[in-house]
């Protein structure tokens, strides 16, 4: 990955108002992947929607990292059944 | 426009203390936030509801302004200013490519402030959502006739006053939605910008059913081609084909026309098949000598 798609973490982090450990902890959890690259951990820019997701439920709702963990699975399931209704949906208008 | 009440939107009195008002937004926050609802337009607009009565009722200058004119707000001092603001809003939009909504989601945004907020407090909307690196991700919709996707083809649209070029996939199917890298609000701190997600509301051709790449029709049959044979003309997408009925054909028999279908979503050159259910018209009005034959027929059968 080239340099210009991963992003410092601690510049990151200055942006949002946060502390690094929240980072490190979504990585711990394995809700995010972090790319070391001269020991300075980056945050490769495919990642960033789903952590700007993350901080929002984190700083707009007060939900911690478990928190956050429950629903991003809960969310994923949820986003998987919505394709898969979407499917059924239009293949039962051939029988209506 | 219609007045909006706020307390009610938060589901709190008149009287309620700004202790109250925070944990009320809270509460619902947790039940309307779009990062918890995905692809729920309902639970958006009611958090951009929530967003604009907390905007409100927790800014004690816009509390006691909102409190004072109530529903009397029309005779509020910026009124007149914002509706003339809106009108000549209203005159510069539009032209060049398709007209497109669009709207932000999946950020805690306050944006899309209603006319009545903008009437009474102006029309910058309060307090905007920036991004604080990467920006704003997009959605929007764009309605498509089933015969616009037979082959893929670019259409321009018009999105933020950015004209943008995309494909449209042949084969895509309804409700699918596309993702545009970068097409999204833009970033802010050197930040990326966001995604511009389209959804394609595919409308059906009456004339026949779709179930992914297959179509399905039907088709009348005399009962004299049905039990002789013979040929009919039948339509399909891209036009009039003859299809061979073979003697004996019960109703309800369903003919597969190769090819005849859609295009493949993301398959070039591959595409459905064309069912055709053969639905067989039984002769009425008929005449003495028709029934004579009928009788004649069935005898022999017996």
């Amino acid at each position: 990955m080239s340099a210009k798609h991963l992003i410092k973490a601690t510049e990151f982090c200055v942006y949002h108002h946060l502390e690094q450990t929240f980072i490190t902890d979504l990585q711990e959890a394995g809700l995010i992947e972090i790319t070391i690259v001269n020991k300075t951990p980056c945050i490769p820019e495919t990642e960033l929607h789903k952590l700007e997701r993350m901080i929002r439920l984190h700083t707009e709702l007060d939900i911690n990292i478990a928190g956050i963990e429950a629903i991003t699975h809960l969310i994923e399931r949820m986003e998987d059944i919505q394709e898969e209704m979407r499917l059924l949906k239009n293949n039962l208008k051939v029988y209506e | 426009m219609a007045f909006i009440d706020y307390y009610t939107i938060l589901g709190v009195t008149k009287t309620a203390s700004d202790k109250d008002i925070k944990a009320a937004y809270r509460k619902l926050a947790r039940k309307y936030h779009p990062d918890l609802n995905p692809n729920d337009q309902e639970a958006h607009k009611k958090f951009q509801q929530l967003n604009e009565a907390n905007e409100v009722l927790s800014d004690p200058d816009k509390r006691k302004k909102y409190d004072q004119y109530g529903e009397n707000w029309q005779h509020g001092e910026q009124y007149e200013q914002a509706r003339q603001q809106q009108s000549r809003q209203q005159r510069s939009y539009g032209g060049g490519g398709q007209a497109f909504d669009f709207e932000g989601f999946g950020g805690g945004g306050g944006e899309d402030f209603s006319d009545f907020f903008q009437s009474m407090f102006g029309g910058g909307g309060g307090q905007r959502r920036q991004a604080k690196y990467r920006g704003q991700d997009l959605n929007a919709e764009l309605q498509l006739h089933v015969r616009d996707i037979l082959e893929s083809h670019k259409q321009t649209l018009t999105v933020n006053g950015k004209n943008i070029r995309i494909t449209i996939p042949a084969g895509v199917e309804n409700g699918q939605t596309i993702k545009i890298a970068g097409h999204g609000g833009p970033g802010a701190n050197g930040g990326p910008g966001g995604d511009l997600y389209i959804k394609f509301l595919v409308s059906d051709d009456p004339r026949f059913k779709r179930k992914g790449a297959d179509l399905y029709s039907n088709a009348k049959l005399d009962i004299y081609t049905a039990i002789l044979g013979g040929e009919i003309t039948a339509e399909t997408m891209t036009g009039k084909v003859k299809v061979k009925v073979a003697p004996e054909t019960q109703n309800g028999t369903k003919v597969k026309l190769k090819g005849k279908g859609l295009p493949v979503y993301k398959k070039d050159g591959q595409f459905g098949d064309l069912y055709i259910s053969y639905e067989i018209q039984l002769p009425t009005n008929l005449t003495d000598k028709q029934k004579q034959l009928f009788e004649e027929l069935a005898k022999s059968s017996a």
